[in-house]
């Protein structure tokens, strides 16, 4: 099952490196990371999807985020309310399409067309994790020359 | 005043009550060993670092203070690694002081540069690299406060020789405030109520404690508890010296070299009370098979400890004395009697015995030791046979006299670990008992003991085999003793060149006379006991298996 975690660290060089080596040392993948500053400088957030085959490795993976020195606290989201957006940047083929075209195909999604030229235009959109699947489907057909994720933040509600 | 960087640290130690530092110098932590030549702090040059690390983490296990080990940077930081990672599966204090390149050759793959924070980061409580003197002092509490408090652990302080060099006000802190570090002391009241209840409500409890017991210093207030409730008490390996292991209660080690008595009483037991112990696979054999029909209460302050490997039923996260001290004033006896009395049969029924024959039995060497001094001395280890003899046939009654390398199982940590318990208690006859094939592991050592008179006494029970190897191979493999059968020394000839005393001994009648001479030596000895080649550590678990289903429990 996926699991939405969220860990408070310390704003620190090697805080990475310490919670990365504590997954890859237990040959766990994380599927999804972000990490940023909070409110307090001092602190940094990172929000990790992560697959757990059972209960047990998750309860094992927030213990040792929680033993590790610089980490301040961590929560998990999965069973709580909360909101989740990712940041995708989309750079995508436009030769044979037209703008109006290309509104119409992203008017149900809540994205920008940040630039649109002759063949390429770049698109960004701020969507759940479903939806950013349905919108990168219906780009595909146009053609996907690039594309890159920030990885999905989430908040409580 | 100002001072630079080294002399910074220095104060520091100092201010932690340092007073002994195990290392070998370098290019990059010259600064520091020249501040060291003029203070209280005795420098033990040691002759390789890894010495230096066991020798810091001996001291450690024997006294319960923070022990301290220094290191230039790339190969002797290095050289630090297995040490470290040594001390961290044992969950022994340390700090590890490292010399780094200077800041503005750091990741130039400069001469002698290692990125230590990175190669010991998973082997490590914690670890620093300060790359401004004005984190140093901080660094340096934050350091000691870390490695010995909660689960201790080694933590590592990287010191690049530019910040050696830099000045500053020295001020030292007089506390450490870490929002992300704060291990819970005391128990939940509920939990140790539900403990309590369900400890009443057993008809069969057995106490199983750990090393935490030994690090807490909860020894009197878990034979309280085992007085008070009548429950037989076993010891892992790394809890040794916790409970008095001649009482009555005492059943001594469980596990894969455990007694029989220890494992089928945890096999068969309703209720397990765990104290500062984490359900190894050494102890626990075929999880699924392990005391099916026992709840479990586990005390411990370490929470990724809990429901690990055994599902938890009553958890309490705290320091072990804490607990059971409460604990201690609301449990209520349950009726034991009958339990005891199958415990009691078990022990006359299925004692540790070994063969005898003219050669001279290792265990026999164990218990002569043990038989000389009166259980007084301090007994380290290496790895092996060796290692599971010195546990099953010496007899602790008391904390921090069992001194081995448990989780990590690091084969040449007997003698340096010996020379820091000997500094740590230069009261105390301290013993290594070790095999041929890891003495020769870092028997450069013997050279740091004899020039600082450290006087230890090693026992090597010479069976010219890898002997716990051999063991497997020969129950296992088939008989094929694949790079098993190991040659040494003539370990007297090389006792006299390193300058200590050489003693062999091949005759059974010679071993206690020996013994006692050895002691009296008032030098470095190396007794050399020519045993049994073949002899094995019994009762044995096969791996794998559950722990009742022993080979040789009837040896």
């Amino acid at each position: 099952m996926k699991h939405t975690i969220y860990a408070l660290v310390e704003n620190k060089p090697g805080v990475l490196a310490r919670i990365s080596g504590l997954f890859s040392a237990r040959g766990f993948n994380i599927e999804s990371l972000a990490v940023g500053e909070t409110h307090d400088p001092t602190m940094s957030r990172m929000t990790m999807i992560v697959d757990a085959k059972d209960e047990k490795i998750l309860e094992q993976i927030k213990k040792q985020l929680n033993k590790l020195i610089d980490v301040v606290s961590v929560g998990d989201l999965t069973k709580k309310k909360f909101i989740e957006r990712e940041l995708v940047l989309i750079k995508i083929n436009v030769a044979k399409t037209s703008k109006q075209k290309l509104n119409e195909m992203l008017s149900k999604f809540s994205v920008r067309i940040l630039s649109c030229e002759k063949s390429t235009a770049i698109i960004e959109a701020t969507e759940t994790k479903e939806r950013t699947s349905l919108l990168l489907e219906t780009l595909r057909k146009l053609g996907i020359k690039e594309l890159v994720r920030t990885g999905r933040i989430a908040i409580a509600e | 005043m100002k001072k630079n960087g080294a002399q910074i640290l220095v104060d520091s130690l100092l201010h932690e009550g340092v007073r002994v530092i195990f290392g070998y110098p370098g290019g990059v932590i010259l600064p520091l060993t020249d501040v060291l030549y003029d203070t209280p702090i005795d420098f033990i040059l040691v002759r390789h670092e890894q010495g230096a690390a066991h020798a810091a983490d001996g001291y450690a296990r024997s006294t319960g203070k923070v022990g301290v080990c220094l290191a230039t940077s790339g190969p002797g930081a290095t050289n630090l690694v297995t040490g470290l990672a040594t001390a961290h599966m044992d969950s022994i204090p340390m700090v590890a002081i490292t010399g780094q390149v200077k800041t503005s050759l750091i990741g130039n793959d400069a001469f002698q540069e290692s990125d230590v924070t990175g190669i010991t980061r998973p082997i490590t409580k914690h670890n620093y690299l300060v790359k401004d003197i004005s984190e140093l002092a901080k660094t340096v509490k934050e350091a000691f406060h870390i490695a010995s408090t909660g689960r201790p652990g080694p933590v590592v302080i990287d010191l690049p020789v530019d910040v050696q060099m830099q000045e500053m006000e020295f001020d030292y802190p007089d506390k450490v405030s870490l929002r992300s570090y704060i291990p819970t002391l005391n128990p939940r009241p509920g939990h140790v109520r539900k403990a309590a209840k369900l400890i009443e409500k057993s008809k069969r409890p057995v106490i199983y404690a750990g090393g935490g017991v030994i690090i807490s210093g909860a020894h009197d207030q878990l034979l309280e508890l085992a007085f008070k409730i009548k429950a037989p008490v076993t010891t892992t390996l790394m809890g040794l010296g916790a409970f008095p292991e001649n009482n009555e209660l005492s059943l001594g080690m469980l596990g894969m070299h455990g007694t029989a008595y220890a494992n089928h009483s945890i096999m068969e037991s309703d209720l397990i009370i765990a104290v500062g112990a984490r359900f190894d696979d050494r102890v626990t054999g075929r999880l699924d098979k392990f005391a099916p029909e026992a709840k479990v209460i586990h005390i411990d302050i370490d929470p990724t400890a809990i429901s690990k490997n055994i599902k938890v039923d009553v958890p309490i996260v705290c320091d072990a004395k804490i607990g059971l001290e409460e604990l201690n004033k609301i449990v209520k006896k349950p009726n034991t009697k009958e339990w005891l009395k199958k415990v009691n049969d078990w022990k006359k029924k299925y004692p540790l015995t070994y063969k005898t024959g003219k050669k001279i039995s290792p265990q026999y060497v164990v218990e002569q030791i043990y038989k000389v001094t009166n259980g007084d001395a301090i007994i380290c280890t290496e790895v092996g046979q060796n290692q599971m003899w010195a546990a099953q046939y010496y007899t602790y009654t008391k904390p921090r006299t069992w001194i081995s390398s448990g989780g990590l199982g690091t084969m040449g940590y007997g003698l340096p670990a010996a020379i820091g318990a000997k500094i740590g208690r230069p009261d105390k006859i301290v013993f290594d008992i070790a095999g041929d094939g890891s003495i020769q592991m870092n028997i450069q050592e013997l050279a740091t003991a004899v020039a600082n008179k450290i006087n230890v006494k090693i026992a090597i029970l010479n069976n010219g085999y890898l002997g716990m190897v051999r063991q497997w191979q020969e129950l296992f493999y088939d008989k094929r003793y694949a790079s098993t059968l190991i040659t040494g020394p003539d370990f007297v000839k090389l006792a006299e060149a390193y300058g200590a005393v050489g003693m062999r001994v091949k005759n059974l009648k010679d071993v206690a006379k020996t013994i006692k001479e050895a002691i009296a030596i008032p030098n470095v000895v190396i007794m050399d006991f020519i045993v049994e080649e073949e002899a094995n550590v019994f009762p044995m678990v096969p791996a794998g298996e559950a722990i009742n289903q022993m080979i040789g429990a009837l040896a």
